[in-house]
């Protein structure tokens, strides 16, 4: 299998619960693969087709993304035998996540730059979700933050679509949202108005987000409504 | 060691179809008896009857209980009950009776969280030490963490619990409730060979039940009398389906928290396919699992006894007007004053 057999020279970079992550050079340039290694405590047919599925998905939705715009990695190569993504790897970038716990922590100014911050995920996320697309894992650490050389804005990159699909619905929007927020909020302690300013510039910036937001307030409700019997 | 520096608590749990006192003493289990109420097969179990079922059997518990406990009243410190989550009416009859006998014996009352009891009971018997939570019952499905005094949500259920979604599709088959449906789908789910596709639900960290049980619940007669597969394949399918993305989100909070143990509690948590599978995942990452057996998994007394034995050490009382029960407690919304 040429593609593992590529992985032996590759630098591992981690080992997520999903998959590993490889640093590589490919075609010359700068390349991170996914390998969607196979889970032994699954039917191997059931993983079979969730890691094919998964692997799918997350091309489909990249690509549909970069098509609309949307700043995401460039997928070089796939194996789908090995259920390996060859993509582009975002060099000079920082997560989100760091990012936000940094500024936190030096406070020099730093409350209009968060602010400006999440107005812009905002707005990403509200022409993702207008593409139909539902990342379905956002976290603040599956955003990058890139400097760009030029002027000096840094650039608002998406990354880690492996738990995305394409949906119209806007309960499948409120619900993409709904895990934004439970990651946001518990990862960054006291940034609910932070969050807030996220999810006006999502509403102002989509055409489609009353909806949205509908679903949103009910999936958030849904935690503190079922009936916990047992 | 003096019995006058020992504590001990009694706690009556009947949130669901089980009603359980037990008693403890600085972490020894004295008794634990139980009663179950089972319905007949294709049926669930009402509030109301759940009650009437309670408020039959429980005095007979409890003089069971202090009996195998060769205990008096005198003998107690504490009287714990549980406060909620669970159903209303016969989270009342428990209640009224805890209330009771706290007055008459003139011992303090003690309101538990019912997850919080699991999760104390599942530590105290497996003497994990900081582990990633899953907790998996009829009525629950979340996957807990604790940090600064809190027992925090993670991962949950944005519909149905999962041992819900087995209990109703055991109805839909008609499988015997005794002694619990989700024990016999187990068993028939061993016989099972053929894997059938079932929807997979992950997001994020929850996941969601109800669309793969209205699948299966629309499919399941079709494919059975078409001779497509067998009520065990069935059974083994939706086990490894379901089962799996338990794991899956699992797995994901313990990479987001860098935890190397897992706890499972809760009545699903007795099924020993889904300890067998979280085991596999556990060993590839290289963390430990914990498991208890349907004595602690599935819901009993002294589950109650031990969270209200480490409340009550830590200084909690629950004055007699704070005594009400209430359907829906979120595992969070408690202050962890017994752990730092």
């Amino acid at each position: 299998m040429a593609a593992l057999d590529f992985l032996k020279t590759a630098e591992l970079l981690k080992q997520g619960a999903e998959a590993r992550v490889y640093r590589a050079e490919f075609l010359g340039k700068p390349t991170i693969v996914k390998e969607r290694f196979p889970k032994r405590y699954r039917h191997p047919t059931l993983d079979e087709k969730l890691t094919h599925r998964r692997t799918t998905q997350e091309v489909r939705s990249i690509l549909r993304c970069r098509r609309a715009g949307i700043r995401a990695p460039v997928v070089y190569f796939v194996d789908y035998t090995s259920h390996c993504i060859f993509l582009e790897e975002i060099v000079g970038s920082s997560t989100v996540r760091d990012h936000i716990a940094s500024s936190q922590q030096s406070d020099s100014g730093t409350e209009q730059n968060l602010q400006q911050l999440a107005e812009r995920v905002g707005q990403i996320l509200a022409k993702m979700h207008d593409e139909d697309v539902i990342h379905g894992d956002l976290t603040t650490s599956n955003m990058l933050l890139r400097r760009s050389q030029k002027d000096g804005e840094s650039e608002l990159v998406l990354i880690d679509f492996g738990l995305s699909y394409i949906s119209a619905l806007p309960e499948d929007k409120g619900v993409d949202l709904y895990v934004l927020e439970k990651a946001f909020l518990s990862t960054h302690p006291n940034t609910e108005e932070l969050f807030e300013k996220l999810l006006k510039s999502y509403a102002a910036s989509s055409k489609k987000s009353s909806a949205v937001i509908k679903k949103l307030d009910e999936v958030r409700l849904r935690g503190r409504k079922r009936s916990m019997v047992g | 060691m003096s019995s006058a520096a020992m504590t001990v608590v009694i706690g009556f749990e009947g949130s669901a179809n089980k009603i359980g006192i037990g008693i403890i003493r600085d972490g020894e289990v004295l008794s634990n008896p139980r009663r179950t109420y089972i319905t007949p097969p294709g049926q669930g179990f009402m509030p109301s009857d759940t009650a009437r079922h309670h408020r039959a059997v429980i005095l007979t518990v409890l003089k069971e209980a202090l009996e195998q406990a060769g205990l008096k009243p005198a003998d107690i410190d504490c009287v714990a009950y549980t406060k909620g989550p669970g159903m209303g009416a016969p989270l009342v009859t428990v209640a009224l009776v805890a209330r009771t006998v706290a007055q008459l014996w003139g011992k303090p009352l003690l309101g538990v969280n019912h997850c919080i009891g699991h999760i104390e009971m599942g530590r105290l018997i497996t003497k994990a030490n900081n582990p990633t939570v899953l907790y998996v019952s009829g009525g629950n499905t979340q996957v807990i963490a604790y940090s600064e005094r809190r027992y925090r949500i993670f991962g949950e259920t944005i519909d149905i619990a999962v041992g819900n979604c087995l209990d109703r599709f055991a109805r839909v088959i008609k499988i015997s409730n005794d002694p619990s449906p989700g024990y016999n789908i187990e068993q028939m789910a061993k016989k099972g060979s053929q894997y059938v596709e079932l929807p997979y639900t992950v997001k994020g960290m929850d996941v969601s039940f109800s669309g793969i049980l209205s699948y299966i619940e629309e499919a399941a007669n079709k494919m059975l009398s078409s001779g497509q597969c067998t009520a065990e394949d069935l059974c083994f399918s939706l086990q490894e389906t379901v089962f799996s993305m338990l794991v899956e989100i699992t797995e994901r909070a313990m990479a987001h928290c860098g935890s190397q143990e897992v706890l499972i509690v809760g009545g699903v948590g007795c099924n020993l396919r889904l300890q067998e599978m979280m085991g596999v995942m556990c060993q590839e990452r290289g963390a430990k699992l914990f498991a208890t057996d349907e004595r602690f998994c599935i819901d009993n007394g002294a589950m109650i006894a031990q969270a209200g034995w480490e409340m009550f050490r830590s200084g909690q009382v629950t004055e007699l007007e704070d005594s009400w029960i209430t359907q829906r407690y979120r595992t969070d919304e408690v202050e962890v004053t017994w752990r730092d």
